[in-house]
C-alpha cells in the first residue's frame, strides 16, 4: 500500500492554463452577455456562470438556442444563510451537439431568502427555466417543496416528494436540523 | 376510486401495489384506455442528501450506496469520483481496472433484478426464475471481491478497500464466459417470444426529439436511437483504455426500452473480459487518506453511466470534513417526466409493460 499523502489543495488552483475548449464556451457567453455574467471557473469539461435573477431567462434562452444545450442534468438548491440567500444551480448537458457531450455547463442564480419561509408566497421566487428547458419540471418542483423556492410561471408547482402534510420549515434549509446529530 | 364524470375514473395505482413499485401513480382511465397518468414518487425518501451534510466523506459511503443496493458500486462511484477530486487524489492503476469490473457486474447484477421484475409482471415467470439464478454467479463473485453480498460500500475516495483474493482473476473468467452463454438464451426464450413483442412493440413510443426534450437518460434514451454512453462519451477511470460498444436501438418504444439493458449486459461480459486482460497483475488499490479529509471552497460535479444512466454528483464543499451540500442527478428521477407522456392512450393492462421498460428504481428516484 503506497503512503502518498492527500494534498488538501484545490486542483483548479493548481491548474496554470485553462482548457482551451471550455475557455472558448465561457468567451462566447462572456462576448454576448458581457458584466451581466460571472465566469466563476473553467476546469476541464465544467464551466461554470453566475447570472443575477433577471438575467437567468435571456441567459437560458442563449445557451438553449445558440449554444446547442438541450437537456437539464439536475437543479439543485444551495442555502446560504449567512448571505441570506439561496443559490440555484442548473447542470446543463447537450445530447445533439457532439462536441459538447462531455461538458457540463453549471448556471448558477440566486434567489433572496427570509428567515421564516412562508414557501410560495414569500420573496423566495426565481423565474421558471421550464419553458425553455422542459427537462427541469420535476426538478424545479424538488427544488421547491426542499429549499422553498418558488419558480414563476412554472406549470405544476406543487409537492413531489414530501407528504401533503408537511408543516415544518423546507427541509434543505440549513436551519432546519436532523434531530440526535 | 373517484368517479370524475360519467367516463373518465380515477384510480390510484399503488403505493403497495406490486406493479407500481414503491409509488403511486394516478390514473384516470376511459374505458381501457389511460387518458392521463400522474406519478407521485416519495413513498421511499430517506433524506440521503441532508444525512450527507451532517457526516463526514468517508462516513457518507456505506449510506450513499442505499438508494440502489443492486447497483450499489455505480450508484457510489460518482460520489467517489467527486470527493477525490476535490482532496486533490489519484487513484492506483490497478484499483482503476478494479473499480471497473465491480461496477460491470454490479451492472449486470442490478439488470437481472430489473428484467425477473419485468417478467413476471409481463407474466413470463421464466423470466423471473432465470435471472433472479443467474443474477448469483455474479453476486458470489462480488462477494469474493467485496465482502458482502448486496451492499459493498467497495469504492472509496481513493480507490476501492481491499484487492481480490488470490486466482480471483482465472475464477471470474469461468463465470464471465458461463454467464454469457446464459444470457445469450435469454433472447430465444424472451426477447424472440411473439407474445412479448405483440405486447411490447409500438407500445409507449418516445420519439428521438421527445426523448432529447424531455432530458432522459440511460436505456430509455438510448432505445430512441440517441447514441450516449458516459463511459464513452466522458470516459472515468479505466474505462478510456476499454473498447466500448454503445448499443442503440431506433423505435423507442417498449420492446426497444427492455432489449438495451440486455444487450448492455452482453457488453458488460466484453468489458470485464477486456478489463482482466489489461489490469496490471499487481500493485496498490488505495491511496491513504488523512484521517477526517477536508476539501476546499471548491465544487465537483462528477458522473457515471449507472444501470439506469447517467447518475451524477454534486459536492459543494467549504473547507470542513463535512461536504457542505452533496446532490445526486440520479437516472430514475429523470426518466420519470416521461411516464405521463408514454402512458397517455395506453390501455390499461399495458401498463406494467410500458412503465417497467423505463428501468426506473422507485427508491432511487426518492433518494
Amino acid at each position: 500500500m503506497s503512503s502518498q499523502e492527500t494534498k488538501p489543495v484545490a486542483q483548479s488552483e493548481l491548474v496554470k492554463d485553462l482548457p482551451k475548449f471550455e475557455k472558448s464556451i465561457a468567451d462566447k457567453i462572456e462576448k454576448k452577455f458581457g458584466s451581466k455574467t460571472k465566469i466563476e471557473f473553467v476546469k476541464e469539461n465544467r464551466v461554470r456562470i453566475k447570472v443575477s435573477k433577471e438575467d437567468v431567462l435571456d441567459v437560458a434562452k442563449f445557451l438553449h438556442d445558440e449554444m446547442h444545450y438541450d437537456h437539464a442534468e439536475a437543479v439543485t438548491g444551495v442555502d446560504y444563510p449567512e448571505e441570506k440567500e439561496i443559490e440555484v444551480v442548473y447542470h446543463l448537458g447537450s445530447y445533439t451537439d457532439p462536441e459538447l457531450a462531455n461538458q457540463v455547463l453549471t448556471l448558477a442564480t440566486r434567489a433572496p431568502r427570509e428567515d421564516n419561509p412562508n414557501p410560495g408566497s414569500d420573496s423566495t421566487k426565481l423565474p421558471s427555466l421550464r419553458d425553455i428547458f422542459y427537462s427541469v419540471e420535476f426538478h424545479e418542483r424538488e427544488c421547491f417543496e426542499m429549499l422553498g423556492v418558488y419558480f414563476d410561471g412554472h406549470p405544476d408547482n406543487r409537492r413531489l416528494l414530501l407528504p401533503e402534510d408537511w408543516a415544518d420549515l423546507p427541509p434543505m434549509r440549513k436551519d432546519f436540523k436532523l434531530k440526535g446529530r | 376510486m373517484e368517479k370524475v364524470d360519467e367516463r373518465i375514473m380515477t384510480l390510484n395505482v399503488g403505493p403497495q401495489h406490486p406493479g407500481s413499485g414503491h409509488m403511486r401513480i394516478i390514473v384516470k382511465i376511459d374505458g381501457d384506455y389511460i387518458v392521463s397518468a400522474e406519478p407521485d414518487p416519495g413513498y421511499v425518501h430517506r433524506g440521503e442528501e441532508k444525512m450527507a451534510e451532517y457526516r463526514n466523506y468517508i462516513q457518507n459511503i456505506p449510506h450513499l450506496e442505499r438508494p440502489v443496493i443492486h447497483d450499489s458500486c455505480n450508484v457510489l462511484y460518482p460520489y467517489c469520483l467527486g470527493v477525490e477530486e476535490l482532496l486533490g487524489i489519484e487513484v492506483p492503476e490497478r484499483a482503476k481496472y478494479l473499480r471497473v469490473i465491480a461496477s460491470e457486474l454490479n451492472r449486470c447484477v442490478y439488470t437481472q433484478y430489473w428484467l425477473a421484475i419485468y417478467g413476471i409482471f409481463l407474466g413470463h415467470s421464466t423470466m423471473f426464475m432465470w435471472p433472479a439464478g443467474d443474477r448469483e454467479l455474479y453476486i458470489d463473485m462480488l462477494e469474493k471481491m467485496t465482502g458482502a453480498r448486496v451492499t459493498h460500500s467497495y469504492f472509496i475516495p481513493g480507490g476501492i478497500r481491499n484487492d481480490v483474493p488470490a486466482n480471483f482473476e482465472d475464477m471470474l473468467l469461468k463465470r464471465v464466459n458461463y454467464f454469457e452463454k446464459r444470457i445469450k438464451e435469454y433472447g430465444a426464450i424472451f426477447y424472440d417470444n411473439p407474445i412479448l413483442i405483440s405486447r411490447t412493440r409500438d407500445a409507449g413510443k418516445l420519439s428521438r426529439e421527445d426523448a432529447i426534450r424531455l432530458g432522459t437518460t440511460g436505456s430509455t434514451l438510448r432505445a430512441s436511437g440517441v447514441d450516449y454512453d458516459l463511459r464513452v462519451k466522458e470516459p472515468y477511470d479505466a474505462y478510456g483504455e476499454l473498447d466500448i460498444k454503445v448499443n442503440t436501438l431506433k423505435e423507442g418504444d417498449a420492446y426497444a426500452r427492455s432489449k438495451i439493458p440486455w444487450l448492455d449486459m452482453l457488453e458488460s461480459c466484453n468489458i470485464i473480459r477486456q478489463a482482466l486482460q489489461k489490469m496490471p497483475k499487481s500493485g496498490s488499490v488505495r491511496v491513504k487518506l488523512k484521517p477526517n479529509p477536508k476539501g476546499g471552497n471548491d465544487e465537483v460535479y462528477k458522473r457515471v453511466e449507472s444501470g439506469r444512466g447517467s447518475l451524477g454528483c454534486y459536492i459543494v464543499s467549504k473547507s470542513q470534513p463535512e461536504p457542505y451540500r452533496v446532490k445526486m442527478s440520479v437516472g430514475s428521477f429523470r426518466n420519470l417526466i416521461c411516464m405521463p407522456y408514454l402512458l397517455k392512450g395506453e390501455k390499461l393492462g399495458n401498463m406494467p409493460a410500458v412503465y417497467w421498460s423505463l428501468n426506473y428504481w422507485p427508491v432511487e428516484a426518492d433518494r
